[in-house]
C-alpha cells in the first residue's frame, strides 16, 4: 500500500477518535441543545414556587403534543422562585393568559410542563412571562397535609 | 506436597514473567527519542492495529449499546423509570463496558495479530538479521507496535462509546418510543466530563499499554516455531483478557469509589 493512503487511513482514524471525544465531552456530558436545531423557536418564561423535578429539556406538552421543551432553569433571587425558560415552536402561537403546569407522567416518571392555552386574543410575545402557573405535586408535601389535616380532625374528637 | 510445589512454581514463574514485561517495558521507553524521530513506523503501525479495527469495535459498539438500551428499558419499565435509560446507557459504557469490551476486542484482533507477526519475524530470524545489521530490533520492531496500540487504544474506546450510546438511543427512543429530550437531558445532567469521560479515557490508555506490552512481549519471546507461534498468539489473547479485568477492578476502586 502506497505510503501516503495509509497515512491518510490514518489520519482519518484520529480525526474519528477525535471526533468521538468531542461528541462524549459536550453531546453526552454537557451539550443543553435547544428544541431542535430547524425548528423555530421563541422563548418564555414561567415562575414556579416548586418545580420538583423538572429537568433542561424536559418537553412541553399541550393536549399530549410536543410544543416545545425547557431551555434553562434558575433561582429568581428576588421572590426565591424557579424561573423556567421555555423554548416554544413559533407555528404554536398561545394567548397571554395560557397557564402552565408541572406534571408527571405516570406516578414516578418524567415531569414536563402541561401548557393550556386562554381565551385571550393577544399572544404571547418572545421574553414575555407567564402569569398563570402550577407547582410540581411533590409526594411528601401532600403526605404531610394528608397527616396534619388528620391529626387535626383527631385531637377534638379525643378531647 | 505435589500440589504445593506447582502453586510455589507457578507464583514464581508469574512473578519472573511480571519482572521481564516491566524491564521490556522499561527498554521501550528509554527507546523513546528514537521512536519520536522516526514516527512514520508508529503512524503505519497504527493503521495495521487502529484503523483495521475500527469497524469491529464501532459495530461491536453500537450491538453492545442496543443490548443495554432493550435491557435496561425493559428492566427499569417495571420501576417506572424508563427515563433514567439515557444516563444508564452512557453511565455503563463510558465507565466500564466502552474500555473493557473495547481493549478486550483490540487484544483479540490487533494483539493477536502483533505477536503473529513479531513472532513470524523471529521464526524466519529477522530479528537476528536487524542485530547482525546493528539495527536494534526492538526500536525497529516492537516500539513503533507498542505505540501504536497505546494511542490506538483510546481512540477505539472513545469511537465504541459513541456507537454505543447511538446504538442505546436507537432502542430507546427510535424503537421503543421513550422521550428524546429525556433521554438526552437526563444522561447530560448526570455524565461529568472529568468524572466519566476523563477516567474512562486514563482506563483505556492503562489498558492500552497492557495489552500492547502483552502482545509484543508475546511476540519477542516466544518460540520460533509454528507452534510458538500460535502458542504465543493464544496466551497473549488470554492474558490481555485477564489483565485487562484485573487492571478494571484496581482502577474502578479508585476513581469510582
Amino acid at each position: 500500500m502506497k505510503k501516503s493512503v495509509l497515512e491518510f487511513w490514518v489520519g482519518v482514524f484520529v480525526l474519528l477518535g477525535f471526533v468521538a471525544l468531542g461528541a462524549l465531552s459536550f453531546k453526552v456530558a454537557g451539550n443543553k441543545g435547544g428544541f431542535g436545531s430547524s425548528t423555530q423557536t421563541y422563548t418564555v418564561y414561567a415562575e414556579f414556587e416548586d418545580i420538583g423535578g423538572l429537568k433542561v429539556q424536559a418537553p412541553i406538552k399541550t393536549a399530549g403534543v410536543l410544543v416545545g421543551r425547557v431551555s434553562s432553569i434558575q433561582l429568581d433571587p428576588q421572590n426565591f422562585q424557579a424561573k423556567v425558560s421555555m423554548e416554544l415552536d413559533k407555528q404554536y402561537p398561545f394567548s397571554v393568559d395560557a397557564s402552565a403546569a408541572i406534571l408527571t407522567s405516570g406516578l414516578l416518571g418524567e415531569q414536563y410542563i402541561g401548557l393550556t392555552n386562554g381565551g385571550n386574543e393577544a399572544k404571547l410575545q418572545h421574553g414575555d412571562t407567564l402569569s398563570l402557573t402550577t407547582s410540581a405535586m411533590v409526594l411528601e408535601n401532600l403526605i404531610n397535609k394528608f397527616v396534619s389535616n388528620f391529626m387535626s380532625k383527631d385531637t377534638p374528637e379525643s378531647e | 506436597m505435589n500440589f504445593i510445589q506447582t502453586i510455589g512454581a507457578k507464583t514464581l514463574a508469574f512473578i519472573q514473567t511480571l519482572g521481564a514485561n516491566a524491564l521490556f517495558l522499561l527498554n521501550i521507553l528509554l527507546l523513546l527519542p528514537q521512536s519520536l524521530l522516526r514516527p512514520r513506523l508508529t503512524v503505519r503501525q497504527m493503521y495495521f492495529s487502529g484503523v483495521l479495527s475500527v469497524l469491529i469495535i464501532a459495530v461491536s459498539g453500537l450491538f453492545v449499546g442496543m443490548v443495554i438500551g432493550l435491557q435496561g428499558y425493559t428492566q427499569l419499565a417495571k420501576f417506572k423509570s424508563a427515563d433514567v435509560l439515557g444516563f444508564m446507557v452512557a453511565a455503563s459504557l463510558l465507565r466500564e463496558l466502552g474500555p473493557v469490551l473495547a481493549a478486550i476486542l483490540f487484544a483479540s484482533s490487533a494483539g493477536g495479530a502483533m505477536t503473529s507477526e513479531i513472532g513470524l519475524m523471529k521464526t524466519t530470524e529477522q530479528l537476528e538479521a536487524m542485530n547482525v545489521m546493528a539495527v536494534n530490533p526492538v526500536a525497529r520492531v516492537v516500539a513503533p507496535r507498542f505505540w501504536a496500540g497505546v494511542i490506538s487504544m483510546p481512540l477505539l474506546a472513545c469511537i465504541f462509546n459513541v456507537a454505543g450510546i447511538y446504538g442505546g438511543y436507537l432502542v430507546g427512543v427510535e424503537w421503543l418510543g421513550l422521550d428524546a429530550g429525556v433521554f438526552w437531558s437526563n444522561m447530560q445532567n448526570n455524565i461529568d466530563v472529568s468524572y466519566d469521560v476523563v477516567n474512562g479515557l486514563i482506563k483505556s490508555l492503562c489498558f492500552g499499554t497492557a495489552v500492547a506490552l502483552i502482545a509484543v512481549y508475546q511476540g519477542f519471546h516466544c518460540v520460533p516455531t509454528a507452534e510458538g507461534i500460535l502458542r504465543a498468539s493464544t496466551r497473549t489473547v488470554v492474558s490481555s483478557a485477564l489483565a485487562v479485568l484485573a487492571l478494571d477492578f484496581i482502577l474502578t476502586a479508585f476513581m469510582f469509589t
